[in-house]
């Protein structure tokens, strides 16, 4: 994911600011979001277009949740967790929530040592979001093991409607491929940090392209936004 | 107030020049190519052969419809199955293929002047997943069972039943999986287009100097990549239910007197999802073709665009009005009455910005210096073709008068002169324009017009009928009408008309292949810039274009697009990257 940086043209650019700023860069060539490398701007719009597929997926659960005529299982009962002889309702979501919100904080920590190339601060923090990622994803397989030992399936549940099983296994499910797809990239990312190849310009094994610290930023992006859609499905489909 | 810069002033570079990868072998530089141009042919090569798949299903059909009774190969599950794969693959394996991953790759880097896309080596990914997801639907003509027979639509419930062809075989998987692959294999390559437009333009290209090829096949990538995700949801939900027995789509049903284990589910949510891609997707194919015929008349009249602004404007506009009136295809479902009228509405709003174009082409063309060239000739088929086929559109917008017209054959003689034959002409039009850049020589001209002529008038004599037909009530998506009501004996001989004119059209189109391939080595030797066009493909140093597109310096664009038979200027173009000022140019301040 290399890309073009700001290179020192020797002239000033004074740029109007506010609104006006926003016109005259969009009217003027070369890039219409000026300072924004290639790298960036792609992983914005590539988050733009899976918000639009998460939220048909959330959609299409609120349209199969409503008008279903079987009662639809009671999430509090069904996420809780036995512990010391009370049941805690959704105790253990609220851990997955914590630790993957968590996560989202290293992460960010991670982005401004990168920006400082402090290599070790930096790859240490990044493997510390993917560890809590791959915890949050270890808890969630514990979540659908005591499911499916409870008798949900994507085809029926004992409690009510049958599209209970098939939207929290669809849903989670993707969002957990994202987020184990974030700790694949986040051990890539931390180890490239990690032998300098940000320092010595080494160039990627695919792309042939030198790489900057900018990655790291462009990975947190991808991690942040895990997060926020974490925090709708926690609203829609546990809390509803 | 006084301009204080000079008319030549641009502004210096904000980015260093990307880095290049440059192939070492044979198999990096022509087969994993990460060059646009390079993946721009394969695209376009894979979409084509695909697309002759789809050719020959289509007249497959046409023998079945002209001469019911004759062939008894055509059983009624082969003619779903021949229904159903020539519509997926016309529309999406086809037109969106070939205009977004072929004319989008070579156009969008060499009109913008950069050096590549952005990210050469997700863009080579992007091909081979396509690549992909064709093998995958081509291997469902093989599987047990064969295609699907859905309809392109794939409905359910019926998609994924026992009673469609494919059901409950492997035909509606192999459909599902290529579909899920092809909208990754194309996010890869639409991220590309979006981001080379907006942030790799080369210095003075500002966003109103665009040709309008570069915003048609812009803005129906943003469009694609907001619909898309519809499909894809709908496409994995789907192939849940058929392959692991949820019940998203699927209601209680009984099938051959057994209750299925489905319930609850809803099919009009996969309508939804399937229209909420599909009406996009219409426009998807319709706003590059819009682009790049609005650059063939005005270089082929020597006359700059009409309202130039206003072109890029409607769209947009067209673009974003897309997203707002799917449920038109949907009326017949069942919705209510508020929801038909607001979605007649922004059908029939549509209407303005299609219509502020057409008015526009034809105001470029009003006095214009009109070279009746082959290109030309199909720009101007594709006008009429275009007014005809949105006037039945406004038919079919409004719901009283869709409702009876609704699955009759009017609507497959309107969606196939507006989206079929319309884009279509544009497409090859375009071959026959840029081919001189992509192969360094012209195009037989002679061939052309034949080509031209026959798919045009013959495009006409098979789809105007069908209107007729239609409005007589003679049903769609039918195996056989021989003994009905509706099929009089007159309906009955213009199917048949219908079914010989689809042949002649389609044989045509060996000539169309042959040129394509004789005039590689024997075409006339075109130079760098035969149709003198101002656009920066046209001026680049070699041609076709090397690797890295413009030799040693980027071009600085001092201009926009259509300084045609600028008055006081001597020669009747002046390339975007011209320097200095000749006469009055009617570029918009």
């Amino acid at each position: 994911m290399a890309d073009a940086t700001l290179t020192h043209t020797g002239q000033a650019q004074p740029r109007p600011t506010g609104l006006q700023g926003v016109a005259a860069d969009w009217s003027s060539d070369q890039r219409a979001f000026k300072n924004v490398s290639w790298g960036k701007a792609m992983m914005w719009i590539f988050l733009l277009s899976d918000t639009f597929v998460f939220g048909c997926f959330l959609l299409s659960y609120m349209t199969a949740r409503m008008s279903t005529r079987v009662p639809w299982p009671n999430p509090s009962e069904v996420f809780s967790l036995h512990i010391g002889g009370s049941d805690i309702p959704l105790i253990l979501i609220a851990i997955m929530t914590f630790v993957l919100i968590s996560s989202s904080g290293t992460m960010a920590m991670a982005v401004n040592f990168g920006y400082r190339h402090d290599r070790r601060k930096t790859a240490i923090l990044m493997l510390l979001t993917a560890a809590l990622g791959a915890t949050f994803v270890g808890m969630q397989a514990f979540e659908w093991t005591k499911l499916i030992n409870e008798g949900v399936r994507p085809w029926g549940n004992p409690w009510g409607a049958a599209q209970f099983g098939s939207s929290f296994f669809m849903i989670t499910g993707f969002h957990g491929t994202h987020v184990t797809f974030g700790v694949i990239f986040l051990i890539i990312v931390a180890r490239k940090v990690w032998r300098g190849d940000y320092e010595t310009g080494r160039p990627g094994f695919f792309t042939s392209r030198r790489g900057r610290y900018e990655h790291v930023e462009i990975m947190g992006l991808y991690w942040h936004f895990v997060d926020l859609v974490w925090v709708f499905i926690f609203a829609f489909f546990y809390l509803w | 107030m006084v301009d204080v810069t000079p008319a030549d002033a641009v502004p210096p570079a904000e980015v260093a020049e990307m880095e290049l990868y440059h192939p070492h072998s044979w198999w990096t530089k022509y087969v994993f190519s990460q060059d646009a141009k390079v993946i721009a042919i394969q695209y376009s090569a894979t979409a084509t052969a695909i697309g002759l798949v789809a050719l020959v299903l289509s007249w497959l059909m046409r023998l079945q419809l002209g001469f019911p009774g004759t062939f008894d190969f055509i059983s009624p599950e082969a003619y779903y199955q021949f229904i159903t794969m020539h519509g997926m693959i016309m529309v999406i394996y086809l037109l969106t293929a070939l205009f977004l991953g072929g004319f989008g790759n070579y156009l969008i880097p060499l009109m913008v002047g950069a050096r590549d896309m952005v990210f050469p080596y997700v863009n080579m990914l992007s091909y081979w997943i396509y690549l992909l997801a064709v093998l995958v639907l081509a291997s469902s003509f093989f599987a047990p069972g064969g295609p699907t027979g859905a309809g392109w639509t794939l409905y359910p419930p019926q998609a994924i039943m026992s009673g469609t062809p494919g059901g409950q075989d492997w035909g509606i998987i192999l459909m599902l999986v290529s579909l899920i692959l092809f909208i990754i294999g194309f996010t890869m390559g639409g991220l590309n287009y979006v981001v080379t437009v907006l942030q790799a333009r080369t210095r003075g290209m500002t966003l109103m100097r665009l040709p309008l090829t570069v915003w048609g096949i812009f803005t129906a990538t943003i469009m694609a990549l907001l619909a898309f995700p519809a499909l894809f949801v709908a496409c994995v939900m789907m192939l849940f239910d058929r392959a692991l027995g949820t019940s998203f789509f699927m209601p209680a049903i009984v099938e051959m007197g057994e209750q299925l284990q489905h319930g609850g589910g809803s099919p009009i949510l996969f309508q939804h999802l399937f229209w909420f891609f599909g009406h996009p997707e219409v426009y998807i194919v319709a706003l590059p073709a819009f682009g790049i015929v609005s650059d063939l008349i005005s270089t082929h009249a020597r006359k700059n665009i009409f309202g130039y602004r206003m072109m890029v404007w409607a769209i947009v506009g067209i673009g974003a009005l897309s997203f707002v009136v799917w449920a038109h295809h949907m009326y017949v479902s069942g919705m209510h009455p508020y929801f038909g009228f607001f979605f007649a509405t922004t059908t029939l709003i549509i209407a303005v910005p299609t219509a502020i174009k057409v008015y526009n082409w034809v105001l470029t063309l009003w006095r214009g210096d009109i070279h009746l060239t082959v290109p030309m000739l199909f720009a101007l088929a594709f006008i009429v073709t275009f007014v005809n086929g949105g006037l039945t559109g406004l038919f079919l917008g409004n719901v009283v008068v869709d409702v009876p017209l609704s699955d009759t054959m009017f609507v497959v003689a309107h969606f196939h002169m507006v989206m079929g034959v319309a884009p279509i002409l544009v497409i090859f039009g375009a071959i026959y324009h840029w081919y001189p850049k992509v192969t360094g020589r012209m195009l037989n001209e002679a061939m052309g017009q034949f080509h031209f002529w026959v798919t045009f008038l013959g495009a006409y004599l098979i789809f105007f009928p069908m209107h007729y037909i239609g409005l007589m009530g003679v049903p769609r998506r039918y195996h056989e009408l021989t003994a009905t009501t509706v099929m009089t004996e007159s309906a009955n001989d213009l199917n048949a008309f219908i079914s010989i004119m689809a042949f002649l059209v389609g044989f045509a189109q060996i000539v169309f292949l042959f040129n394509l391939i004789w005039s590689i080595r024997h075409g006339r030797e075109a130079g760098g810039n035969p149709w003198r066009a101002t656009t920066l493909e046209w001026q680049t140093p070699e041609t076709p274009p090397a690797h890295g597109n413009f030799g040693k310096e980027l071009p600085i664009v001092y201009r926009w697009a259509y300084d045609y038979s600028v008055p006081g200027a001597k020669e009747d173009f002046i390339p975007q990257n011209m320097p200095g000022s000749f006469g009055t140019s009617r570029e918009p301040a």
